[in-house]
């Protein structure tokens, strides 16, 4: 499963003084690279980061086309690849892969639901140079997590596969999208991190655009919610210092500025999509009208440094009052163009997350609070055919 | 779920015998001309100083003999060097990014 935050490798200095303030600087081609192998996944989670319209199988890159691209990757300068989808165990070809990154000198993260791995393929994954695993859960016990994944007995699986990840000696991140449906079980998937030993904890509020903005209503939590999440966090940290790394992705709906999303469109993030095109942020083909490379017809690093989507809202000189003047541009980078083209129709606008600048924040705001208090809680499941909207038996 | 720690957190003293377990490679990018160490995640960019403590921890050595070929390579003061060498290892460790093994005596 797609998780909600691909992940942003930073350059963190490293000193005898132990200083690992995070040191952003822009070094040309990014660190990672997310890989989307396939939009095909097991689980219908209702805030799949995946576009609406998902990739057809028959669309996905082959093996050999992975590996021409592998080799650009390294070739360029790019670090690490984070394997990941919809489901990436659902490629055959997922163990060459890996091997092909290895032989490459990519650094290779596994992004996964975990229900279809068994401890002989992570084995066979570990034997061909994986370097960690990353599994998604829903929640902390089977019955809240397998409705949300919309996947029976998923819960369950996952934690055989946690366990798993560590006997073959993998480092594992455990990574839980929160919501409003599952927030109150956020003190135990913490625990449950621990038991599982894993090393980190993505604790990651649900962004909202594609498929979780469809699911607004029955996803959005309250503000007390959120506030006791991260009292949570906040105390979870310190007890579990040197212990457990837990990465706490806030929600920007009740956030005064907005995010740095991706660190800033086309500045330090691209992914891959399972046909091959390039974007510079895994929720980019949201935005309708705008037109992605694909290194079917372009190489990475011409796409990377020429491709008019990547320049559309690179670095400050795209941006129009009232975000030109402000004293944050290049803070925040005028924050999320997904969730500024979902909510206000146009990709350019000032991301309504900015409770300053955005004239739209607090109604669109006022509205997803209103949400959050009516508790509508049926989902809208994510899969090929549009969605489908939970009954009453799951 | 149970709540005991399953692990508690490694305090490293100057017998411990820290290594780079296999998910956290120091590495140097020819690309961008300089050592990084990656791990899960995230690119660590170790200055020159941390660069030479990392390649001595081989699970073999001691901090202290860590120290000791430092303070000899550098002629530096061995305990300036120790202190150096504990923080930044222990920060690492703290991260998950180093094991050791912290038997007194071989």
């Amino acid at each position: 499963m797609t998780d909600q935050t691909p992940p942003v490798a930073d350059f963190q200095l490293v000193t005898r003084a132990g200083d690992q303030a995070a040191q952003k600087t822009a070094y040309g081609i990014p660190l990672a690279v997310l890989a989307e192998l396939t939009h095909r996944c097991p689980l219908s989670c209702p805030y799949c980061s995946n576009p609406l319209n998902l990739e057809a199988a028959s669309k996905e890159l082959t093996t050999a086309e992975w590996c021409r691209v592998m080799d650009e990757l390294a070739e360029i300068g790019v670090l690490q690849i984070h394997f990941s989808g919809g489901e990436p165990t659902v490629r055959k070809d997922l163990t060459e892969l890996v091997r092909h990154a290895t032989e490459v000198g990519l650094y290779s993260n596994l992004i996964t639901s975990a229900v279809m791995l068994t401890k002989d393929r992570l084995q066979g994954l570990a034997d061909a140079g994986l370097s960690h695993v990353q599994i998604s859960v829903q929640g902390a016990e089977a019955g809240v997590a397998d409705r949300i994944g919309g996947f029976k007995n998923g819960h369950s699986k996952k934690l055989d596969a946690a366990r798993w990840t560590r006997e073959v000696g993998l480092p594992l991140t455990i990574n839980a999208p929160v919501h409003r449906q599952n927030l109150h079980q956020l003190e135990d998937i913490i625990a449950m991190a621990v038991a599982l030993d894993a090393d980190r904890l993505e604790v990651a509020h649900v962004q909202y655009y594609g498929w979780a903005l469809k699911n607004r209503p029955s996803l959005m939590p309250s503000f007390a919610q959120v506030e006791a999440a991260n009292h949570i966090v906040a105390e979870a940290r310190e007890r579990l210092s040197g212990v457990l790394d837990i990465d706490y992705v806030v929600p920007d709906y009740y956030a005064e500025r907005p995010k740095q999303c991706m660190g800033g469109w086309g500045r330090q993030f691209f992914n891959i999509s399972p046909a091959g095109k390039v974007l510079p942020c895994h929720a980019a083909e949201s935005i309708t009208g705008m037109v992605f490379d694909s290194l079917r017809d372009h190489s990475i690093r011409w796409i990377w440094d020429n491709s008019a989507a990547f320049n559309k809202y690179r670095g400050t000189d795209w941006m129009p009052e009232p975000c030109k003047s402000c004293e944050f541009k290049e803070v925040d980078f005028g924050g999320c163009r997904c969730q500024a083209f979902a909510l206000t129709g146009s990709a350019g606008n000032t991301d309504p997350a900015c409770a300053y600048k955005s004239p739209l924040h607090a109604e669109i705001f006022a509205k997803a609070a209103t949400e959050a208090a009516e508790g509508q809680d049926r989902y809208l499941y994510r899969n090929f055919s549009g969605g489908t909207l939970e009954t009453e038996t799951l | 779920m149970d709540q005991t720690l399953r692990k508690s957190r490694p305090i490293l003293d100057p017998a411990s015998r820290p290594v780079l377990p296999r998910h956290v490679k120091l590495r140097f990018d020819k690309v961008r001309d300089r050592w990084l160490i990656l791990v899960p995640e995230r690119v660590l960019v170790p200055d020159d100083i941390s660069v030479q403590v990392l390649q001595l921890c081989d699970g073999i050595r001691s901090i202290d003999a860590i120290v000791a070929v430092l303070a000899e390579k550098f002629a530096a003061d061995p305990a300036l060097i120790l202190t150096d060498c504990l923080t930044l290892l222990q920060d690492l460790a703290d991260k998950g990014y180093l094991l050791t093994r912290t038997e007194t005596t071989a």
